[in-house]
């Protein structure tokens, strides 16, 4: 039998995934811990072996991967203004699947260069000006990278009239450079599809080798994206549908992890009441979020400090831990997985209020404005209340015997009207971790990868 | 190359048809404008015109609160980078019927170049625009 091949290089598991084209199924779904620190290929070869031994005589014609592995994709983003072009490198940067790890605004110093340089970004992506505004910055900005930071490639999307002078700066010192279009080419306008597209590009290049996987580049037919933006491709695939295959329109995707949780939507976001008011720098269509301080694990201490001990109490109210004691525990003990009805409920717990507070980060926010005429509203970010489906995915979703629960912690509140989130979404559930593999293979079968989503992901 | 104008209603105010108007006039007069319309604090009128590097803030107000929304908007500029950047406000700025020398008076110690009454038309300050840019 020929089948299609999917892998994901996972921090913590690499994850294979067969699908049989012909009849657009999953075959199988196999694991193993990331080697990364020998050689990726020996996590791959033991889920290889296991996927062998799940079905025997499966040929694979094809082998396509994502990685999260090694840290992922680090990123810094370098702007002018903080709330405008700084914030839309970030939002550019989160979109292609990265960590960012700094965001820098105005001209940068010797002291921000050696901050930038002791969080060992892979990629540097540098805007700053609109199209035929301000040039100084970015070019102060350039020759200080130039000058200071010599082995990081950099993504340049600033001011167009700017690049000239950068190219210029970038060749002479041998800086691994690419020039692409502004993401904010005009005043809170958002242009974050080629800063994208190039970042992706630099990591297929150039990151993939520097993370000891280039092994891995001799068997399979190439790791084509860090793993969050295949995710992010899947839910966009997914909203939108093909020429010849319907969406299911407007969602949001809720990815629970250990040490972040990411949230990911797909929609306009336009409002949906009337007499609103939108004010701010323009919303990315298929926009990410991570929350670092918002985790099952790695972050369940810096969730206590984040949100306070008393909204985790609000969902388990009859608990026997001391909660601050508790999240410490999992933050020092990465590996533990709940057996007990106690400790299940206290992970049910942390994950609500992980899903309630990052689809708040997440969602646009109305405000009352008071003014002569009367009170009008503004709304700032996306207004999600129409949103159609919530899709869960991450082990504490999946696992769960009741994700329905979890979800709905991320559902539009009354006690809180101001934060725009989902009134009444079909809830789905990623249950067999196919959405990043999903996105994957929707860069070459969309068609076949948006079928077999709509098959597999199931309602709670 | 075009010289760019920020535009914008500042404070809580939503009136929104002379800002329309002043957009189409300048536009029409070969400026480039950088519209951020209405509900505009001070800080919105200047990050628009450093990232675009604008030549002059148009500011406008109509609902009688434009004195108090205006102060500090010169030195928060001149903090913010933007040195020599022309400053011009309309409108209804002040509350009721007030002499206007006066309240001209009072815009201009506040910083700004050019202070225009209610009802003066979009030529005018096209007009001392030229002038003041030099074209």
């Amino acid at each position: 039998m020929n089948a299609l091949l999917l892998i994901d290089f996972g921090s913590t598991y690499t994850k294979l995934t067969a699908v049989d084209m012909k009849k657009e199924e999953i075959i199988a779904n196999t694991k193993s811990l990331t080697t990364v620190q020998s050689d990726i290929m020996i996590g791959f070869q033991n889920a290889y072996h296991q996927i062998k031994e799940k079905c025997k005589d499966i040929y694979f014609d094809e082998i396509l991967a994502c990685s999260s592995a090694a840290g992922g994709l680090k990123m810094v983003a370098v702007g002018l203004v903080p709330e405008l072009t700084a914030e839309a490198a970030k939002r550019a940067a989160l979109g292609a699947g990265s960590r960012v790890l700094g965001v820098y605004s105005h001209e940068l110093t010797q002291r921000e260069i050696k901050a930038m340089i002791q969080q060992t970004p892979d990629i540097i992506l540098l805007a700053g000006g609109t199209d035929g505004g301000n040039k100084d910055c970015i070019i102060h900005n350039a020759k200080m990278i130039a000058k200071y930071i010599k082995n990081v490639p950099v993504v340049v999307s600033g001011n167009i009239k700017a690049s000239d002078e950068i190219e210029e700066i970038f060749k002479e010192n041998h800086i691994y450079y690419e020039i692409t279009d502004n993401v904010m080419p005009k005043l809170n306008k958002l242009n974050v599809e080629p800063a994208r597209e190039a970042i992706r590009q630099i990591f297929m290049k150039k990151i993939v080798e520097a993370k000891g996987m280039k092994s891995a580049e001799s068997m399979i037919n190439g790791i084509l994206m860090p793993t969050p933006a295949a995710v992010l491709n899947a839910a966009k695939i997914l909203a939108d549908g093909t020429n010849t295959e319907e969406g299911i329109g407007d969602l949001i995707v809720i990815d629970i992890g250990g040490a972040t949780t990411d949230i990911h939507s797909i929609a306009e976001g336009e409002p949906t009441k009337p007499g609103v008011m939108k004010i701010g720098l323009e919303e990315p269509y298929a926009k990410r979020t991570v929350e670092g301080d918002l985790g099952m694990r790695v972050s369940a201490e810096s969730l206590c400090h984040s949100v306070s001990s008393k909204k985790i109490m609000k969902f388990v109210p009859n608990t026997k831990y001391n909660i601050e004691e508790r999240c410490k525990y999992l933050t020092q003990n990465v590996n533990e997985i709940p057996n007990t009805l106690e400790e299940i409920e206290f992970d049910e717990a942390l994950s609500m209020v992980a899903t309630e507070v990052a689809m708040e980060r997440h969602v646009g926010v109305i405000e009352d404005v008071y003014t002569p005429m009367g009170k009008i509203y503004s709304q700032v970010g996306k207004d999600l209340l129409d949103a159609k489906y919530v899709i869960g995915t991450g082990g504490v979703l999946v696992h769960s015997k009741n994700p329905s629960k979890i979800l709905r912690a991320g559902l539009y509140n009354e006690e809180n009207p101001r934060y725009l989130k989902p009134t009444d979404p079909k809830l789905l559930i990623d249950k067999d971790y196919i959405l990043s593999s999903m996105g994957l293979m929707a860069e070459k079968y969309p068609d076949i990868a948006i079928r077999i989503l709509k098959k597999n992901l199931s309602n709670v | 190359m075009k010289k760019k104008i920020v535009l914008g209603v500042i404070g809580a105010d939503c009136h929104a048809v002379g800002n329309k108007v002043l957009d189409f006039a300048l536009t029409e007069a070969g400026f480039e404008v950088v519209n951020i319309g209405v509900l505009s604090s001070q800080e919105d009128f200047i990050n628009a015109a450093i990232e675009t590097d604008a030549s002059a803030i148009i500011v406008s107000s109509l609902y009688g609160h434009g004195e108090i929304d205006c102060r500090g908007l010169r030195e928060k500029c001149e903090e913010a980078g933007l040195k020599d950047i022309l400053l011009y406000a309309g409108g209804n700025l002040v509350v009721g019927k007030q002499d206007w020398e006066p309240v001209r008076k009072r815009f201009q110690e506040m910083g700004f170049d050019r202070v225009y009454p209610p009802g003066t038309p979009p030529e005018v300050d096209i007009e001392h625009l030229k002038e003041d840019l030099k074209i």
